[in-house]
């Protein structure tokens, strides 16, 4: 920013973005690198905060558990790229949203296309299955599937949907002809039951 | 046979497994960066007791919290302590959970469904 126009242009978008923020009742935002100091800060930070408006032990739970499991997919799948584009170096966009009615946990980072397909059918599988059948597929993982090298068990979107009871809502946006952004979004509802 | 006795932390459940006095337990939270180094140690320890176990083992899980890969990870230690049931052993595990968290309960559940070991469900308030 070289002259005092371009600064008070900068200033008057950091207001339409807080105003923005503001109108869609987000409570935190991050973009960046999503490493294991980044999910304790950020959950330690969303836990207080709940606490402090005596949101009920259920739902701070179940944000909990969907924030780190989210946090998590990035940390641990976002590097498994061989690119040095700054995209795919276990970097993402995290945000928390708190309605009247409902959090949203929202993650957005870059995959590779041939990764959609199978992206898609896994959310869709997950998506479709019933209280029973998630909790039989969650064992079957858990029995079977293997420790990625990053540590990942294979069982986060199961969970996510298990402790939610929702449909997990995801889009794909074209950022190049090899690449994709990748945005996911889970609501927990502010309803004790 | 040696002790272990880790602190808990934000993110590490406490960890104390003592053949002598007979405590074994598992508490806190587990979301540990590497989850599988994390639980090495106790899956080491486990296959060595395993050689030579107590009359009777009893087994604390009493977890707040864990994510994912740890329970892939609390599932190996159940299907170790199986093995030790299995070989004619008396072993009980003890699943606490806090007696308004039905996720905690039905995860216990779940695990008991898995393992074929005595399993005890635990309420706990507080």
């Amino acid at each position: 920013m070289d002259n005092k126009k371009d600064v008070k242009g900068f200033l008057e978008f950091v207001y339409e973005f807080y105003k923005s923020m503001k109108a869609h009742e987000i409570t935190l935002v991050y973009e960046g690198e999503i490493t294991h100091q980044i999910t304790k800060a950020f959950t330690s930070l969303t836990e207080s905060n709940m606490a402090k408006e005596d949101e009920s032990g259920n739902v701070q739970r179940k944000v909990f558990h969907v924030m780190v499991e989210c946090l998590q997919n990035i940390s641990k799948h976002a590097d498994d790229f061989t690119s040095s584009d700054f995209l795919f170096s276990g970097r993402g966009i995290f945000l928390v949203s708190k309605g009247e009615n409902e959090y949203s946990v929202t993650t957005g980072n870059a995959v590779e296309n041939d990764k959609i397909e199978e992206l898609t059918n896994m959310l869709e599988t997950i998506n479709k299955m019933d209280k029973d059948e998630l909790k039989g597929l969650y064992k079957k993982q858990m029995k079977e599937g293997r420790l990625s090298e990053k540590g990942g068990a294979g069982l986060g979107f199961i969970d996510i949907k298990r402790k939610t009871g929702k449909e997990l809502e995801y889009h794909f946006l074209p950022i190049s002809n090899d690449t994709s952004f990748f945005l996911l979004t889970s609501t927990i509802s502010r309803e004790d039951n | 046979m040696e002790t272990i006795k880790i602190q808990g932390t934000e993110d590490t459940p406490k960890v104390t497994l003592d053949k002598e006095t007979e405590l074994m337990e598992i508490s806190g939270r587990s979301l540990p960066e590497d989850v599988a180094s994390f639980y090495d140690p106790v899956l080491s320890w486990l296959e060595e007791y395993a050689q030579d176990p107590n009359p009777k083992t009893i087994f604390n899980f009493k977890l707040v919290y864990f994510n994912t890969a740890s329970s892939k990870l609390l599932l190996d230690i159940l299907m170790k302590l199986e093995e030790i049931h299995e070989n004619g052993n008396d072993v009980l595990i003890r699943w606490h959970f806090p007696e308004d968290d039905e996720d905690m309960e039905e995860a216990g559940e779940e695990y008991a469904d898995i393992v074929d070991v005595p399993f005890e469900q635990v309420p706990y308030s507080g």
